[in-house]
Order: structure tokens, then sequence, then C-alpha cells
């Protein structure tokens, strides 16, 4: 999912000042609202909605386009049947672990930005720069990088660390993990960018007196700074929790194609590899529909948080 | 003696971050930089003679200059209409008044949320049914409509900060809105348009997985998508792979170098006072 920390920004009433300008409105004039949004209205209604309820509607069919056939649930008792959707699934939900970790490291980070220390602006666009690259490249770095001989390995091995070594990319139990370890590192600079920023806004008086009344820098910062981030925070969770349910496919397919043996398919890459490898697109459609009631609890969570800002204004 | 100590153990760990966080970076460097022999024999050593060699061939091996072409047509193409449809869209919401407008709204704040992958499969049989699959146009059309919903929220955020009583004075002044919208709105937003117009070129050049699906034809490909065929073909000869990696990613770095404090400041405007 993209983002950017523009959505943290709160919900507003948006009909107020409206009001004003309403007594002086002509009947003619009133057209040029639905003039203005019509091209976004269509784009939205042929982009979206129309492929939100097609995608439904392929998954009660088989075949392949022109020649479909009506199976009714045929593809998601299917799926039920199929190890590789349940290992896909599986590893989504073993991915979503990187969300605690990384929320607590770009918390760490941003704590020890937040204490201004010489050079945080630097080290704050250098820790953010990762996020903004290309994650097929990044996949084709960390591709050579984690290799049985990369340079991962052969530093472990020259720092008498050999123990740590392992068949990143190609040992079905490895390979997980190593593909959320790219993930951190690609997404950290986001949640320490937006954890800085929040930090930034908490008011000094608040700290000043905690300091007054004699609170050392941990007490500050879990009873003062912590809560007062804490949408901000539950935001970031719930955002990057989204982004790894649902948009790591690049990942997925140059590190790995799913491999070794589908051992680190996700759902993206099983709807990618049946819709056109296989040529499936029922079960992909049926694949899509489980991953959106999975992303719509999520999705919920989003919209919940976004809708409670408007209500505390905070 | 206890506060210098523990700045030091802060900068220590930030010093490592930063080394973790520009290291891959400066590995596809050194690669691209090396023989394909002299990586083989020390693949994270310093290139002990440089040359340029790997980023020539990949000109000569595959149709890397046309790639990069595409994907500056694309991306520059589907971010302008994207902007401009969403900018009439979001002046809407914020100054006028229709049925659905907060309906409309939300949906845009939900589809943000929404995952690309849900919408491949009947945006493929789409672009097949048309006509356009393995051309630009059906990735630029798609690119375009993806990037509305964000566009829009962006911008309604920022247009509610202008001041109403330059909109409504030109109102009085009988101005229709399209020139309310172009001559006072549009010129109050070049920053925030700019930052917008940054963050979503840079998702579309860095998109992969409708490029991948759409664009089968060698010379119809985006620079992400032939990177992957790249790899795919070349996945042994390291510093030729690492070559074309980077020159994905140049303009992105020098992108940031040039704008990275209005970058950061454009990205975090959201939050915090």
């Amino acid at each position: 999912m993209r983002l950017s920390l523009l959505r943290l920004r709160r919900h507003k009433d948006f009909v107020g000042p409206e009001r004003r300008l309403q007594r002086r409105r002509t009947i003619g004039r009133r057209l040029w609202p639905y003039l203005f949004v019509t091209p976004a209205a269509l784009a939205i209604a042929a982009g979206f909605l129309y492929p939100l309820a097609k995608v439904v509607w392929f998954s009660f069919y088989s075949g392949s386009l022109g020649a479909l056939t009506y199976v009714g649930t045929a593809n998601y008792t299917g799926l039920w049947q199929d190890p590789v959707f349940f290992q896909s699934v599986l590893n989504n939900l073993k991915l979503l672990t990187t969300v605690p970790i990384m929320t607590i490291l770009a918390l760490l980070i941003a704590l020890i930005l937040n204490a201004q220390i010489r050079g945080w602006r630097q080290y704050r666009a250098i820790v953010f720069f990762p996020y903004i690259l290309p994650a097929t490249a990044i996949g084709l770095v960390f591709g050579y990088l984690l290799e049985r001989n990369g340079v991962l390995n052969t530093q472990l091995r020259h720092w008498q660390l050999g123990w740590m070594a392992k068949d990143w990319l190609g040992s079905a139990a490895d390979v997980v993990p190593a593909i959320g370890g790219v993930i951190i590192w690609q997404q950290l600079g986001f949640g320490v960018v937006v954890f800085a920023a929040a930090l930034l806004a908490v008011p000094q008086e608040l700290v000043e007196a905690a300091k007054l009344d004699g609170a050392n820098g941990w007490q500050i910062q879990r009873a003062i700074l912590i809560p007062y981030i804490r949408r901000t925070i539950e935001f970031f969770v719930v955002v990057e929790a989204i982004t790894v349910l649902s948009s790591i496919f690049t990942y997925v397919y140059v590190l790995t194609k799913g491999g070794p043996a589908e051992a680190s398919s996700v759902m993206e890459y099983y709807i990618f590899e049946n819709g056109f490898e296989n040529g499936a697109i029922g079960v992909a459609s049926a694949a899509v529909v489980v991953l959106l009631v999975l992303a719509c609890v999520l999705i919920g969570f989003y919209l919940r948080l976004r809708a409670s800002g408007a209500d505390t204004g905070r | 003696m206890k506060r210098v100590s523990v700045s030091l153990v802060q900068q220590a760990l930030l010093i490592l971050l930063s080394l973790v966080s520009l290291y891959p970076l400066w590995f596809a460097v050194q690669t691209a930089l090396k023989t394909p022999q002299a990586y083989a024999l020390d693949p994270s050593g310093l290139p002990r003679a440089p040359t340029l060699d790997n980023f020539l061939s990949l000109f000569d091996v595959m149709p890397f200059a046309r790639w990069t072409l595409n994907s500056i047509v694309v991306s520059f193409v589907s971010v302008a209409a994207a902007t401009l449809i969403a900018v009439l869209a979001a002046y809407a919401i914020v100054f006028g008044r229709f049925l659905g407008q907060r309906v409309f709204f939300n949906l845009n704040i939900a589809l943000m949320a929404l995952p690309p992958v849900a919408l491949l499969v009947p945006l493929f049989t789409l672009m097949v049914q048309v006509g356009l699959i393995n051309t630009l146009p059906s990735v630029t059309l798609v690119y375009a409509v993806l990037l509305i919903p964000f566009s829009v929220f962006f911008l309604v955020n920022f247009f509610r900060e202008l001041p109403l009583e330059l909109i409504e004075a030109a109102t009085i002044d009988g101005a229709s809105h399209m020139r309310i919208l172009f001559r006072i709105v549009m010129p109050l937003s070049v920053a925030t348009t700019a930052t917008l117009v940054i963050v979503n070129a840079i998702w579309v050049w860095n998109e992969l997985l409708f490029a991948l699906v759409f664009l089968q034809n060698n010379s119809q490909r985006t620079l992400m998508a032939g990177l992957t065929l790249f790899q795919g073909r070349y996945s042994t000869n390291e510093p030729l792979v690492m070559a074309g990696a980077f020159l994905s990613i140049l303009p992105l770095v020098i992108l940031y170098l040039a704008s990275q404090s209005f970058f950061v400041r454009g990205m975090t405007a959201g939050i915090g006072k």
C-alpha cells in the first residue's frame, strides 16, 4: 500500500465553510462541482469498483477468458484443499511479525533522534533513504548479498560467526525470515520519520514539567512521549500490517519467485502464479476475495483510526 | 561523564544504522564497477581496476535505453493525468457542494488502503478485451487510476488550509471556478503539488506487479519489469545486474539528494504543527 505521512492528517468537517458561500449561489452555479468530480468518479468506477465486482464474479467461474464456466464455490473449496495456498497465507501471517519489530526499532531510533543529538537530521535522511528505493532493485541487491556464499555469509564466517550463516534464500526454514529482514530494512525508515515528526510535536512544556518533578529520561519517554504519539503509532502499525499482508509481491518475486518449492509464496504471489502462469483466473480471483476479507479487517481499523481523529481533534 | 558515554553509544548505534542503510547501495555500485572475474574472486572488496564496461553492455544486451524511456513516459503521463483529475475533484470536495460529497471523499480514503493485487486479474482481462495489453497505455491508464484516491486525499487536506476569503472574493467578482482554481488556488499550491507529483512519480517508477503482467513485449517493458528479465537471464553476471539495478535507482538518488529536506518536510507535513 502506498503511503505518505500525510495520511496521518486528520479529518475535518468539510461542509462548514461551504455554507457561507451557499447563500450567494444560483442554481446554474450548483452544477460545477459535479463536472469537477466526474472524471475522478468515472476513473474510480472503471478502475476500482468495476474490477472489484468482476473479481468476485470471476471467483465463481473456471476456465480461461472467453470460455468461462460457472462452478459455484468450487474455487473456494479448491483453495481450502490446496497446501500451497495455506502455506501462502501462513507466510503472510509470519511476515506480520515484522510489524512489531519494525515499530519498536523505529520508535527507539526516533527517541534517540528526538534527543537532538549531533547530526540527527542527517541520520534521519539516511535512514529514510531505503524507503524511496524500488523494491525490485533492492531485491536484486539482497539476492546477491544473501546467497549461500554471498557477502553476508562470508562476513559472518570472517567474524567467527559461521554458525549464523544460512542458505537464506535457498532453505525452506530460513527464507521467510530473510524476506522479512529485507522488508524491515526498507520500511524501517518510514517509521522513524513518522515517529520523529510526531515526537517533535510534543509540547516542550510537558517534558519540562516532568523534568522539574524529577522524572528521568526513561520515565519521560515511557510516561509522556510514547503515550502522546500513541495515535501515530497505531496508524503506523495498521498501515504496515496492510502493507505486509497485501503489498510485498515484489520482494517475493525478485528474491525467491516463491521458492524453494513454494516455501516462500505469499497470497499475492499465489494470485499472480495462478492467474498468469497457470491461467486459472477463477482460482486467482477466489484467492483475491480471501485476501480482501482479511485485508478488510485491517482496513476497518484504519478507517476507524482516521474517523476517531475527527472526534478527539488530536 | 555518564551523559557523554550515553551519547557516544547513541552515535555509534546511529552510525551502524546508517552503514546498514547505505551498504546495499554501495554494494551495487562497487559490484557494477567490477568485471565478473573480479567479482568472483572478491565479492565484497573494493574494485581494484574499476570498469564502466557493465554500464555500456547493459545497452547492448537488452533494450535498456528503451525501457528507461518507457518508464519516464509512463511516469510522466500517468502522474500528469492523475494530478489533473485529482485537483478538480479535490477542489469540488473542498469548495463545492454536491450529492454524495462525504461518501465520495471517504471512498477515496478507503481505496487508498486497497491492495492493488485485487484489481490485477479483472484489469488484465479488461485490457485484453480493449486490445491494450502489451502496450504502454495499459499500465499508464491503470497507474493514473490507482494514484487518484491518494492524490485526492492529499490535495483535499491542503486545500482546506487555504483562506476561504480568497475564493469567496473571487466568486463575488464573478470569476468562474475553473479560473479560481487555476489562477488563485494552484499558484498557492505549487509546493504541495510538486510534493505530490514526486511521491506519485516515484511510486509509478518503482511499480512492478502490473508492469510485469501487462507488458510482455521486450520493447514495451518498463525499467522495473525489464530488470527482472535481466535477473532471469544474467543472474550469474552479478556486475551486469548490479549495473542495471544501480541505474534504475540513480534518478531517485539524485532527486533525493537535491530535494531531501523538502521531501521529508513535504511527506511529514500532515502531522505535528
